[in-house]
């Protein structure tokens, strides 16, 4: 099988301790600016990574190569080899529609389109060609269960999506990449941008994900990564150009850092 | 102490300079505006009967109605809009959606656009007359005024829409495009809803610069005040008959008056009615 019959690629059982998507020696440039170089990074399947480092490191980036999002980036060029399984994540003739409906996405800012609850969640759906209406019913009500949203939405579901709160606003967003059953979800910052209890709601939610869905989360709260996180990468400014200094088990990370920055960085001495 | 106290009983509270100098421009700017507008009213609303709206002009416009005027009005705004529109939204998606990755050949149709937004009429009409009119061999008719004022609105409309299209947060672009959805199908039920505001703003400034041309008017849809009998045909609007009555009819300012009355009337319910648009729009999007 190639890049290009991506579409017909079924889950496979692969042993826990292999990568589902492998980063190897990965780099991006925006124009003359690197971004980050030289990343060496696995994704394990059902496992949550977190993705930790100081600002501008290019963790955002990282994630953005994943579900191939550097495409709308004109100057974005990404180098290395970026692969799930057999296939070619970089190839350039992949079919991104369908590698986006596998791989979910969830900005730090929530951003429900300005629709009814009820579109924002039928309009991907039908945009990926499931339009009987039974479907999407089934799909959505479990989606929107998933989230927690169910019972405080379902009486107004044709209500503008812009009237819900900040963290429901997420959870929306959070129930609309679940509609279309993607295998990874990659989290931008989800808790960034929401208030404490909003966001303790959404850790709850990633929580629940473990072992269902493959996660990987970029996050600047580092006790965050400690209690979700099964695996940790620390990214590290160096030079201008974002590396990945240190990844292994969070526990690991936290407790016997081999790094020295590292060491700093999750003792709060620097970062 | 003392000081202080001599300094505050000498100066005193300061006048506002700036605020008040603002203040003044912003009235005298509304004077104006609101001397011409009572000046037409006091002279055009006598004018203005059911009569005037329905029967055909008579005796050079001294006489009778505007019923063939307001119909050849309405046809040309109607051949501006429907080149203008299609042509001026298409390019504006084009230039704020599909042209990031060429920012040298945007940034130079920008620059064409503001340069063409800035032509006098007088040179659209020109054009008009030379291209629609001969070259293409249109004659004097509705279509070729209309096609010239499509031309001439083309620039403001595609400029205002553009900014209506990068109004629009990045989010929603990011959302649909992680979401693996369609270009296309973003923009239909995502970007163009949320761009609706910038394009009517664009429409409203379009639709007002092309009820109030008389200049490219003249050289290109003609003269005759007769009512059209199709888009082919020579038709007079009602900017021309305030302009004609005016300038070259002795005796017919009253009618002038009337119609200039009748233009602003239409104006405004025009732009009442883009807004109205554009609120249901909204609505409707955010409700369904």
């Amino acid at each position: 099988m190639t890049a290009l019959d991506f579409s017909t690629h079924q889950k496979t059982d692969r042993p826990a301790t292999a990568a589902l998507i492998q980063a190897h020696d990965l780099s991006l440039r925006y124009g003359n600016k690197t971004a980050f170089a030289a990343v060496d990074l696995g994704i394990r399947a059902g496992e949550i990574t977190a993705i930790v480092g100081p600002s501008g490191c290019g963790k955002s980036s990282f994630l953005m190569c994943l579900n191939r999002l550097t495409d709308l980036v004109p100057e974005a060029e990404v180098t290395g080899q970026l692969r799930w399984g057999d296939w070619d994540l970089l190839h350039p003739k992949l079919d991104t529609t369908c590698l986006r409906r596998r791989v979910g996405m969830i900005l730090q800012k929530p951003n429900p389109f300005p629709l009814s609850i009820w579109k924002n969640l039928t309009f991907p759906l039908a945009e990926h060609g499931i339009k009987r209406k039974a479907d999407q019913q089934q799909r959505i009500e479990q989606a929107l269960q998933e989230v927690g949203l169910w019972d405080e939405v379902k009486d107004r579901l044709k209500d503008s999506a812009l009237q819900l709160s900040g963290g429901q606003q997420q959870r929306l967003c959070l129930a609309r990449a679940l509609v279309l059953q993607p295998e990874v979800l990659l989290m931008d910052e989800p808790c960034s941008a929401l208030d404490p209890i909003s966001s303790r709601r959404v850790e709850e939610l990633v929580q629940e994900m473990r072992g269902r869905y493959t996660v990987a989360i970029v996050t600047h709260n580092l006790a965050q990564a400690k209690r979700l996180a099964d695996r940790t990468a620390v990214f590290w400014n160096e030079a201008g150009t974002g590396h990945v200094i240190e990844a292994g088990p969070t526990q690991q990370i936290f407790d016997q850092p081999h790094h020295p920055l590292t060491r700093d960085y999750v003792s709060g001495i620097q970062g | 102490m003392q000081t202080s106290s001599s300094n505050s009983t000498s100066n005193g509270p300061r006048p506002d300079w700036p605020a008040i100098a603002i203040w003044t421009i912003a009235t005298l700017i509304t004077a104006t505006f609101c001397c011409i507008l009572l000046d037409i009213l006091w002279h055009g609303l006598g004018q203005l009967s059911w009569e005037f709206l329905t029967t055909a002009p008579a005796n050079a416009g001294r006489d009778g109605g505007i019923n063939s005027i307001l119909v050849s009005t309405g046809l040309i705004l109607l051949v501006c809009l429907s080149v203008a529109i299609p042509l001026g939204v298409g390019t504006a998606i084009f230039l704020a959606e599909f042209a990031r990755g060429n920012p040298r050949f945007s940034r130079w149709v920008r620059r064409s656009l503001d340069i063409l937004a800035g032509v006098p009429s007088i040179v659209f009409g020109l054009f008009g007359y030379a291209f629609f009119v001969q070259r293409l061999g249109l004659g004097f008719s509705i279509l070729s005024g209309g096609l010239t004022l499509a031309c001439m609105v083309l620039p403001i409309l595609i400029r205002a829409a553009e900014e209506g299209f990068r109004a629009v947060p990045d989010g929603y672009r990011l959302g649909a495009a992680s979401l693996g959805l369609s270009r296309w199908g973003t923009l239909r039920q995502v970007l163009l809803p949320s761009a609706m505001p910038g394009l009517v703003v664009g429409l409203v400034l379009g639709i007002g610069r092309a009820m109030a041309e008389t200049a490219a008017l003249i050289f290109t849809s003609g003269y005759v005040d007769r009512m059209p009998g199709s888009v082919w045909d020579s038709g007079r609007s009602l900017s021309i008959h305030i302009f004609d009555l005016s300038m070259n009819v002795p005796g017919g300012e009253q009618q002038a008056y009337g119609s200039a009355l009748v233009l602003i009337l239409l104006l405004i319910v025009i732009n009442s009615f883009a807004s109205w648009i554009a609120q249901r729009y909204r609505l409707g999007q955010q409700g369904r």
